[in-house]
């Protein structure tokens, strides 16, 4: 996988700041407190793009903590809550 | 004997171009209707191919997989599926995808393949995929997915012309044995599985330019930023109702004038009596007053339709999740709630997209406070008749600013509501999830609008041709029987049924500043909202003669209070004046519970509203 030299610890997607770009490393999904159930959530993230090896970048936040996040996924921009993007694994 | 019908279904992901490309194919011919026993639109139009075949085409919801999570997604899965009640199964299923971005909609159509249903893949938006360097190679990529594959422009005259031949040249091959269904729910691994094909499949025929589409890049730096982003916003929606005031008013003085022109002609060549008194009172003057407001409808639809096709909507919705959320509202409740702006029962349509059912509940509940377009005819009627039309500061007009309080008293009951009900019914409930794609901007189409507005404005007048109409002959008829005695003194409708329906329910409103007329308009105002002002002009045209059906602001502006005008206008923000909204209420929670909640509130709210507001212009000697 090529260009994520930079980041090298894996972290939630969810605390990444606005600018950030990785790679996706896994979903863990039961991790995230979302009102979904784990399956449920994996499969909708990966739905919107989300599998592992998938570039995403953090391009907008909105105003409120800093959420909703808009997120492109290889060439779609998805906006998510933080709380759900707790779910994708980056590195 | 022609050539037996076909039957075409259109799939593809949310904002993929699917629509656009529907109207290119089927144009005006298209019928908009329900699914039995569900408020999904759905919407079916004809064609003919070139050589000869009659289709019909159906558009189903978008969707991004089959497994149906809302009721909008089960539909399209069940009409693929064949399992859609009163739905034949497709002949081919015409999966449209986005050009400039077929990662996901690779997915779906691998997804789609196991239904065993022949398939078409239409690479649609492909002169903007060009010209951004997107370069995809059509023959391989048809390999690879064992399909035929085409490509189309569907905003450009001719851009569809291989799509119908290629559809023609699939029809005729006559069918093998029809492929089994092999169709079932994917698991999280299946679907990851798919999107890895999917992938791999993009990799081998696609080639992707270096940066993504810097125009939306750029335009999203502005709209998108936090604080930017939301005074934007606030503007958009600003213009939106100036316009909708400011903009309308030419055209609807020559409607109007119109309309009296019509009215004098039957006036001067008819004899008096009842037939003139009918035609002129009853319908010209009755159907005319509603009408009148045709501008005004297309002017909100304008902007909603230009914004959505734009792809404004989705960023709204982005700026507004987490300021809904403290009001208990999801960011997927923008879009239904903006909707309401039009008419509270396509809102409601639109809440389909949240799939969590105590969102959707919540944003059914407070919908009808949005201010709906069939609210606009009442409240233009009274603030021309009583509020100044002067410039403040030199560029806002009063008007204007009443009619933007008007909606912002709605916008804020409708949040303070949600948050009571979130507060009382579902305290130790965890927010559904925000997930939404931000599709790249696109310039919109004269064309696609113009269907869209068309469609509309179609509804609207055939709305006022029905059930508007029937209502006005309904409410002369009450207004006219039974007729004045002989030599009686005042205005014949003192003694009409009308005025004993009107004098009855009277003392109820009194408290609010009503008089009798007003209590007789608000009945068949419940039939819809914008009926009120043509029974006004009835009711008052028949008492005053036929100056005051031609001025019937004039004509208020002498009989009622500014306290009384600023009542009613309370009590239209909140009243539940609409049995359509009712009735669609009652179908969509499939409960005549939460229809009972709704008009209750509503009505509770509407009183508290128009006593307060009675009260306090009073005191402020206003009365």
């Amino acid at each position: 996988m090529a260009d994520h030299d930079e980041h090298n610890s894996p972290l939630p997607l969810g605390l990444a700041k606005c600018g950030y770009s990785g790679v996706v490393q896994s979903l863990a999904a039961g991790d995230a407190a979302s009102s979904l159930t784990g399956a449920e959530l994996e499969s909708r993230l990966i739905e919107f793009g989300f599998v592992e090896g998938a570039r995403v970048e953090i391009l907008h936040e909105g105003i409120i903590r800093r959420d909703p996040i808009a997120v492109r996924v290889e060439n779609v921009t998805v906006a998510v809550r933080r709380r759900e993007a707790m779910a994708i694994i980056v590195a | 004997m022609e050539s037996p019908l076909l039957h075409l279904a259109l799939v593809g992901t949310p904002n993929s171009g699917k629509t656009a490309l529907f109207n290119a194919l089927t144009g005006s011919r298209q019928k908009v209707a329900n699914y039995p026993g569900v408020t999904v639109e759905r919407k079916e139009g004809s064609f003919v191919t070139p050589s000869g075949r009659q289709v019909s085409l159906v558009d189903l919801p978008g969707t991004y997989s089959l497994r149906g999570r809302s009721p909008d997604e089960e539909i399209t899965r069940d009409f693929v599926l064949g399992r859609a009640k009163g739905e034949v199964l497709p002949d081919l299923v015409l999966c449209v995808a986005d050009s400039t971005n077929l990662r996901l909609t690779i997915r779906l159509l691998l997804e789609l393949k196991r239904t065993g249903r022949p398939l078409v893949l239409v690479l649609n938006m492909f002169d903007i995929a060009k010209r951004r360097g997107v370069s995809v190679d059509v023959a391989r990529l048809s390999d690879a997915l064992g399909m035929p594959v085409v490509t189309s422009i569907a905003v450009r005259k001719g851009g569809t012309a291989d799509l119908l031949r290629l559809t023609d040249e699939v029809l005729a091959q006559s069918p093998s044995s029809p492929r089994d269904n092999l169709w079932h729910p994917l698991t999280a691994a299946e679907l990851r599985t798919t999107q890895r094909e999917a992938d791999g499949i993009i990799a081998a025929t696609v080639s992707l330019p270096e940066r993504p589409d810097t125009w939306t890049a750029r335009i999203d730096a502005v709209v998108l930023h936090p604080v930017g982003g939301l005074l934007i916003l606030l503007v958009l929606l600003f213009v939106m109702f100036q316009a909708v005031f400011a903009w309308a008013q030419p055209l609807m003085e020559l409607l109007s004038s119109g309309f009296d022109a019509a009215g004098d002609f039957v006036h001067d060549s008819l004899p008096a009596g009842l037939l003139q008194s009918f035609l002129q009172n009853g319908v010209i003057s009755g159907v005319g007053s509603v009408v009148v407001f045709l501008p005004q409808i297309i002017i909100i639809f304008l902007f909603i339709l230009l914004l959505e096709d734009f792809g404004y909507m989705a960023r709204a919705a982005f700026l507004m999740d987490r300021i809904m959320g403290g009001a208990g509202l999801h960011g997927r409740a923008f879009i239904p709630l903006l909707s309401s702006f039009a008419c509270a029962i396509p809102g409601f349509m639109a809440t389909r997209v949240i799939d969590n059912r105590r969102d959707r509940l919540t944003t059914i509940l407070i919908a009808p406070l949005m201010t709906c377009s069939a609210r606009i005819p009442v409240y233009t009627l009274i603030i021309s008749a009583f509020i100044p039309s002067e410039l403040i500061w030199g560029w806002i007009n009063l008007q204007g600013l009443v009619m933007f309080g008007l909606y912002a008293a709605g916008i804020v009951s409708a949040l303070g509501m949600s948050f009571l009900i979130k507060f009382f019914m579902w305290r130790d409930y965890q927010p559904a999830p925000f997930m939404l794609e931000l599709p790249d901007y696109k310039m919109p189409r004269v064309r696609s609008i113009a269907i869209g507005i068309y469609t509309r404005a179609k509804m609207f007048l055939q709305r006022a041709g029905t059930t508007i109409f029937a209502m006005m002959v309904l409410i002369w008829f009450l207004a006219s029987f039974p007729q004045a005695p002989a030599g009686a003194e005042g205005p014949a409708i003192n003694y009409s049924l009308a005025a004993m329906i009107g004098k009855a329910i009277a003392p109820l409103l009194a408290p609010l500043g009503f008089n009798w007329q007003i209590a007789v308009a608000l009945i068949p105002g419940m039939a819809a909202r914008e009926v009120a002002v043509a029974a006004l002009g009835t009711v008052y045209a028949i008492e005053g003669g036929k100056e005051a059906a031609a001025q019937i602001g004039q004509v208020l502006a002498t009989k009622w209070s500014v306290a009384t005008a600023l009542s009613l206008l309370a009590w239209y923000i909140f009243a539940p004046q609409c049995a359509s909204t009712l009735a669609v209420i009652r179908r969509e929670t499939g409960s005549t519970g939460w229809m009972a909640v709704t008009f209750g509130y509503m009505l509770a709210l509407a009183y508290l509203a128009s006593l307060a507001t009675y009260h306090i212009a009073v005191a402020f000697g206003a009365g």
